[in-house]
């Protein structure tokens, strides 16, 4: 009797993981001096940390849907703006001298700016997304209407000017070891993003939900042949997308200690570049991405500022011209 | 009539009232120096000419070929950024006007042609966030080569002699207006703009017009006819984004000045899509009437609003829901229930209220 015939396995495929080492080992030589280049390293990797938490939700919605949403920024200004009255409220709490207090201040800012804009997300689903299922055009506009509707309502509390986020007081200037200088918001800006990463990677892979999130984005009809619902799901993940990219806002108010109404749009472009390298869908290939976008970032405005504008698009364009269809291509789009 | 109706490619408004709109439009414009004296106005009317064919050439590409682009005001901005520059090197004259054009129209062909072939080959969706990100890498780019295009603070430059507000042939006003380079030059852009409309309405009732029609219906026919739908679309693309340029020309002709916020900015395109949503896509008349009506508003209504919210200052919510920085909101909720509710927008609504009072007359 023979043995069945194993399946084989899927070959797990490191190719861009070592694009991404080879990109943080590249930077070295160039950069010359080791404690600018752990500097450089931990600012990329903060940057493209809080990246890959804002577009991790844009990307799973879209594998799960097809649904590309395009006023995904209006969540990104809603959690930074409510962080910014958050903070100004907690003022006692935030210029406190010790760790404990600022730490609370920023958790709490970052709870309710996540919490409004999963509010905000579950709205935006029931008016806008819900009607236009399945006609993309429709759905391009619709989304990027939400948008313009979604910054002028923020423009309406917050007003049009730019308004401060600063940094709670014992969150600011850097570690010193020796000679290399670590900003310490950004030591807390990754390990905030890495215990995002963890979780989702423990929720796709371990749980239900996530086995049927995995599924539904492999074959939404299938799943729901199966009897469960998807709709229900897709609205859960979109909730939760929204609300991570409220935390993201935060997070990227903070590093740039100052928040717009339009932050939303600005943000909006690189994410959509990150989606599209990581492959539509796939959030390996978001994490890769926004990670090689962070560090490409640092080390380029570094080391040619003026080119450091463009490091995106060249980004975009090189990765496409390897695989056209992103990092971790999910399906054929 | 049937030398009208030729001049409109056959497409005729097919409404009494859109009609009327459109002959007032078309009147208002033609003698607007005459007819709204003093400089604003005459600047809204030129700016409404601009619009009419950039919004018209980007409904060949969203109303007609259902395809949505984020760089359209990437190529709107080529075309002013060709002329300033042009005019700017080689001194004021026509000689730089027609090197700055071609130069645009030639870099306009080569984008679009490339974007095209790149990113249409895959969805909808696909091509809108490619067009994003490069329409921002473009804007970026605008902004850092200020030795060539003046950075932030943009390009003064001068017009030919004839097009100079300092040209004045006639020492008599006529009817009361000057005879000026800027009455030649707003007639200039009139003429221009009336022909270029043309023209696009003749390409959308063209049988390569019909073809993009058909693949926005359903491209996976029009591909099973026989159509290589990749290449009908980017030419359609291509083709729009040389109208795009041209309005960029009219527009830096106009102004005597080409800066990042006057063509490239987001909220322009923004601008656009929304006047070519609610006018009413795929139907080039949607393109005038929205922009006419966008420009009277972005013009006029922020001081009505500022009469009416006078009156409800003392109110919290209400003072600032009407407050006139925020007629942005209005037109945002109007795009939305359009996409929703009318996706032909002002003009396919008026063609529907026909069609239903006929079929009620009828037997």
């Amino acid at each position: 009797m023979n043995a069945p015939a194993r399946i084989p396995k899927a070959q797990f495929d490191f190719k861009p993981l070592a694009l991404l080492a080879g990109v943080a080992a590249l930077g070295l030589p160039l950069i010359g001096s080791p404690s600018t280049w752990v500097t450089l390293t931990v600012a990329g990797l903060a940057m493209g940390l809080i990246i890959f938490i804002i577009a991790s939700g844009l990307t799973l919605v879209f594998g799960l849907m097809d649904v590309l949403n395009f006023g995904h920024g209006v969540f990104i200004a809603a959690g930074a703006f409510v962080a910014t009255s958050v903070i100004a409220g907690m003022g006692g709490w935030a210029e406190a001298p010790g760790l404990w207090p600022n730490l609370g201040a920023l958790f709490v800012a970052m709870l309710a700016a996540m919490a409004v804009a999963g509010a905000l997300g579950f709205a935006f689903e029931r008016l806008i997304v819900r009607p236009v299922y399945g006609q993309h055009l429709k759905q391009i506009l619709i989304t990027m209407g939400g948008m313009i509707v979604g910054e002028e309502i923020i423009k309406m509390i917050w007003g049009p000017q730019q308004q401060p986020l600063p940094l709670p007081t014992s969150l600011r200037g850097s570690f010193v070891f020796g000679d290399v200088a670590i900003e310490k918001y950004r030591v807390l800006a990754v390990a905030i993003g890495l215990l995002v990463f963890a979780v989702l990677l423990w929720v796709l892979g371990r749980t239900k939900i996530g086995l049927l999130i995995r599924a539904g984005v492999q074959d939404r009809e299938m799943v729901e042949s199966l009897g469960y619902r998807i709709r229900r799901l897709f609205v859960g993940v979109f909730v939760a997308g929204s609300a991570l990219a409220g935390l993201g806002g935060v997070m990227w108010g903070l590093n740039q200690q100052i928040v717009s109404p339009q932050i939303g749009a600005q943000v909006n472009v690189l994410i959509f570049i990150v989606i599209i390298i990581g492959g539509l869908g796939s959030t390996l290939g978001c994490f890769v991405g926004a990670l090689l976008m962070g560090l490409l970032a640092n080390y380029i405005g570094f080391l040619a500022p003026k080119l450091a504008l463009f490091t995106n698009i060249a980004l975009m364009v090189a990765i496409l011209l390897w695989r056209p269809q992103g990092l971790y291509p999910v399906k054929t789009v | 009539m049937t030398m009208l109706s030729r001049l409109l490619s056959h497409d005729l408004p097919r409404n009494r009232w859109l009609a009327a709109a459109l002959l007032l439009i078309v009147l208002g414009l033609a003698f607007a120096p005459f007819l709204f004296p003093g400089s604003k106005a005459l600047g809204v009317a030129a700016k409404m000419l601009v619009f009419i064919v950039l919004v018209a050439s980007y409904d060949l590409l969203l109303g007609y070929t259902g395809i949505v682009s984020f760089a359209h005001t990437m190529f709107f901005g080529l075309g002013a950024y060709g002329v300033a520059i042009a005019s700017n090197r080689m001194g004021e004259g026509w000689a730089a006007v027609a090197t700055g054009t071609a130069a645009a129209l030639a870099l306009s062909l080569l984008l679009s042609l490339v974007i095209g072939l790149f990113s249409l080959r895959v969805k909808a969706i696909f091509f809108a966030m490619i067009t994003l990100a490069v329409a921002s890498a473009f804007q970026t780019l605008a902004s850092q080569l200020s030795e060539l295009t003046g950075g932030e603070d943009g390009l003064s430059f001068r017009n030919p002699a004839w097009l100079s507000p300092s040209f004045e042939p006639f020492e008599q006003p006529f009817l009361g207006v000057a005879l000026d380079g800027k009455l030649l030059c707003y007639y200039l852009l009139f003429v221009a703009a009336v022909l270029l409309f043309l023209l696009l309405l003749r390409i959308v009732n063209s049988p390569f017009g019909r073809v993009l029609q058909a693949i926005r219906e359903n491209d996976f026919r029009a591909e099973a006819l026989g159509y290589r739908t990749v290449v009908y679309r980017t030419l359609s693309n291509v083709l729009s984004a040389l109208f795009a340029t041209l309005a960029g020309v009219l527009l830096a002709l106009w102004l005597r000045y080409t800066g990042p916020d006057t063509t490239l900015s987001f909220e322009i395109m923004l601008d656009i899509l929304l006047i070519v949503v609610i006018g009413g896509m795929g139907t080039m008349y949607g393109a005038v009437l929205g922009s006419v009506l966008f420009v009277l508003a972005q013009n006029y209504l922020q001081d009505l609003l500022k009469l009416t919210s006078g009156a409800f200052d003392g109110v919290p919510l209400l003072g600032t829901v009407l407050s006139p920085d925020r007629w942005l909101l209005w037109l945002g909720v109007l795009f939305v229930l359009s996409v929703y509710h009318f996706p032909a927008g002002i003009v396919g609504r008026l063609r529907v209220l026909r069609s239903g009072a006929a079929r009620r007359e009828g037997p």
